[in-house]
């Protein structure tokens, strides 16, 4: 009877969060403690992947979805290939010194103190959250990005101030990821001239001509 | 009331435990613990790791615990219309965020083989050509 | 059916909710379950109909029908090997990590009106993003099989599927523009009507998106001729290489899972979802608000619907399967980035300026009066006011008005 009563007080949304926030927590420890780079890899796509989650509890879906999208997907795919493309047996798991885990321990730990005393400092972030939004939507974000804003702005500010939208962010991002796009094809072009020209034209003949 | 005063420690300790992580409704706290754990995690990951592709994985955990925060702050769910949250200035910035994640990931990837293919390591403790 | 557990059983709230998901959940499971069963039975019978065959005959009588449920019966029998070298953790992870992600896209997949696990209102992007996971199975299956063969074999996912994510991208935002949401079911609802309201018919341009969607999709399932990752005349089995029993059939029913979601997300983006070519339900004056049963068989018509023009699509990947060969993997990376990208931008703006030019479309201009059509710019949200561009002053827009998501 006890165990119903407990039951139904209690808050699935919560519930949630703590699967997610502690998926995430435990895996992003994970990727810290662990030395094998694949296992590390495998550790971080789990942890952002509960972020994702937690992100989607927050009323956030459109970042949750690009979470998924550009970060878990497309970022780590990359980032695993690079671990596959440089991992060989040396190179797997490089062992750091006792030291360096002790120091990088204790600097973690007094970091680790700040920021919680940072998140329990404001009395208003404390303050339960209301859990319900009418008609969440991803229409505000994006008229945003275009530079209008439609979403109503947060109380206690005044009405009359203009608020910015996002259209100059936007396409500098925009032109920042083509520049991004051709400097990482540009640094990690095939360098010819380290193969052997034996090779190269065996290679090339094995395959059938040049592509 | 200050969370390292010991002189507080037992009202903070029972505030702990006053809250029943079970039943309570979220609050932008819990978010920012979880922002907090994945932000140490990345730091000592950056420092810890010799791997030059386990750093980049520490990089990200920095920005995805960054990203917790903002999203926790501009989120209606966890404050309401009455509390001062960001609003969705805290959305847009933890999107570009992940876009600019994206693009750093690219390019420290591209340097990364680009040592590993001169140096035949990723070990960045041997990247010291320039040390005098 | 929480609130009908509620009410009228009478059980307590938390009771309640958790049976409801379990309910969904399961339901989830077996359509992934059975469909891998019936998709894998057909896919033998096409093949070997396409190859002038007989296939599988005597299994459970005529056409043996039983065929794959005995194939699952020796597979669950079957011994369960791993390679010495190994990283045991990942190898036994790997399969579950590639199904849980074709599982999980399902969730927010509607099936029919209110069919749905979770109605989200960026739906199209988090089934998009959630099958893109699906790549981590295989590069980890890759990678811890210790073996040359799945190693190479799960690069060549890796790469695949990274770069045919950006037009299947560009693909499916098309749509999204065109109903101004990005809520599959809103999206499936604005194509209600007779077989002319469909976004494949809606002008050239997505008329020919869908074609390169269809082509993007397939690559991102890594089904033949992409099938590159298992290519079996080079790597020997690819990625599955030192799979066996019940690990290897979780990679094969999250494949034909993804089959399955991709054909219903081309169904729900360019063939009208749920409604069917000819909208019998409302010939017959079945509307939403007739009553519960009429409402229910409604959904049940749409469901059957979506499931027929997913299992259409599953039946055309299969056939496309036995009949081109595989191509090499310059040949897939060319096909991505000189055929597919520029095709699909170039449709994508296209598309936006055809909706810029006749917002309803050639189709609907002929079948639908054209107040409806002005109605429809007038209340649709962001993405019509989207498509004008950046001109539309603030205030000219209700923020309300632009909130409010379409019924």
């Amino acid at each position: 009877m006890i165990a119903s009563m407990m039951l139904a007080a209690i808050n699935w949304h919560s519930v949630l969060f703590l699967v997610f926030a502690g998926l995430a927590c435990a895996f992003a420890v994970a990727v810290v403690v662990a030395d094998n780079i694949v296992r590390m890899a495998f550790y971080l796509v789990l942890s952002l992947g509960s972020t994702a989650g937690l992100f989607f509890l927050a009323g956030a879906e459109f970042i949750g979805s690009m979470q998924l999208m550009i970060y878990v997907g497309g970022t780590l795919v990359l980032l695993v290939f690079g671990v596959m493309l440089t991992a060989q047996a040396p190179f797997i798991s490089i062992k750091t010194s006792t030291n360096d885990r002790v120091l990088a321990g204790v600097v973690g730990a007094a970091l680790l103190v700040v920021l919680l005393q940072a998140a329990f400092s404001v009395e208003a972030w404390r303050r339960p959250g209301v859990g319900e939004v009418a008609n969440p939507s991803a229409t505000p974000l994006g008229m945003a990005l275009l530079g209008v804003r439609v979403d109503d702005p947060p109380a206690g500010t005044s009405p009359s101030l203009v608020r910015s939208g996002y259209l100059l962010p936007f396409e500098i991002v925009s032109v920042h990821l083509l520049v991004v796009l051709v400097g990482a094809a540009y640094l990690a072009r095939a360098k010819r001239r380290r193969i052997p020209r034996g090779i190269e034209t065996a290679d090339v003949a094995a395959s059938g001509g040049p592509r | 009331m200050n969370p390292l005063n010991p002189m507080h420690a037992p009202t903070v300790l029972a505030s702990l435990f006053a809250v029943n992580l079970l039943s309570d409704p979220v609050s932008v706290t819990h978010y920012l613990v979880v922002g907090a754990i994945l932000f140490t995690a990345g730091i000592v990951c950056m420092t810890v790791k010799r791997n030059a592709l386990g750093v980049l994985m520490g990089i990200e955990l920095v920005l995805n615990g960054a990203n917790v925060n903002f999203v926790a702050f501009s989120s209606q769910y966890l404050q309401g219309e009455q509390t001062a949250s960001i609003g969705l200035d805290g959305q847009a910035i933890a999107l570009f965020v992940i876009l600019l994640a994206a693009a750093e990931a690219a390019v420290a990837l591209a340097i990364t083989l680009n040592f590993y293919n001169n140096h035949s390591t990723v070990d960045i403790d041997q990247a010291d050509d320039l040390k005098g | 059916m929480a609130d009908f557990l509620i009410n009228t059983v009478g059980l307590p709230e938390w009771l309640a909710w958790v049976i409801t998901a379990g309910v969904a959940a399961a339901l989830i499971l077996n359509v992934i379950a059975g469909g891998a069963l019936v998709f894998i039975w057909a896919e033998r019978k096409i093949a070997a109909r396409i190859q002038d065959r007989l296939g599988p005959t005597r299994t459970g009588g005529r056409f043996g029908w039983l065929q794959s449920l005995a194939d699952g019966i020796k597979l669950l029998g079957k011994e369960d090997l791993m390679p010495e070298g190994a990283d045991g953790m990942l190898f036994q992870l790997a399969p579950y990590v590639s199904f849980c992600a074709s599982f999980c896209a399902f969730i927010a997949l509607p099936f029919a009106f209110d069919f749905v696990g979770q109605r989200l209102n960026v739906g199209v992007f988090f089934v998009v993003a959630v099958l893109g996971l699906e790549v981590f199975g295989v590069i980890l299956a890759g990678y811890a099989s210790a073996s040359k063969w799945s190693l190479f074999g799960a690069m060549r996912e890796a790469a695949q599927v990274v770069s045919y994510e950006v037009p299947l991208g560009m693909c499916v935002v098309v749509p999204v523009m065109l109903a101004g949401s990005m809520d599959l079911v809103t999206i499936a609802e604005k194509q209600a009507g007779w077989v002319t309201n469909w976004y494949l018919f809606h002008d050239p341009f997505t008329f020919v998106i869908f074609w390169v969607y269809v082509t993007c999709a397939v690559a991102s399932v890594n089904r033949a001729p992409f099938d590159l990752a298992e290519a079996e005349s080079e790597l020997v089995a690819g990625f599955h290489t030192e799979y066996s029993g019940m690990r290897w059939s979780f990679f094969f029913m999250a494949e034909y899972g993804s089959m399955f979601l991709v054909s219903a997300l081309a169904a729900l983006l360019f063939m009208g979802g749920w409604n069917g070519p000819i909208p019998v339900a409302e010939l017959l004056g079945l509307s939403a608000g007739t009553g519960d049963t009429a409402n229910y068989f409604v959904r049940l018509i749409g469901c059957f619907n979506l499931m027929g023009k997913a299992t259409l699509g599953v039946l055309v990947m299969m056939w496309v399967r036995w009949t081109l060969p595989r191509l090499r993997i310059d040949q897939v990376m060319t096909t991505c980035l000189k055929y597919c990208t520029p095709i699909a931008a170039a449709m994508f703006a296209g598309a936006m300026f055809w909706q810029l030019a006749l917002p309803g479309g050639v189709m609907r201009g002929m079948s639908r009066p054209a107040g409806e059509i002005r109605e429809g710019w007038l209340e649709g949200p962001g993405g019509r006011a989207a498509a004008r561009g950046t001109a539309v002053p603030a205030a000219a827009v209700p923020p309300k008005k632009l909130m409010q998501v379409q019924p």
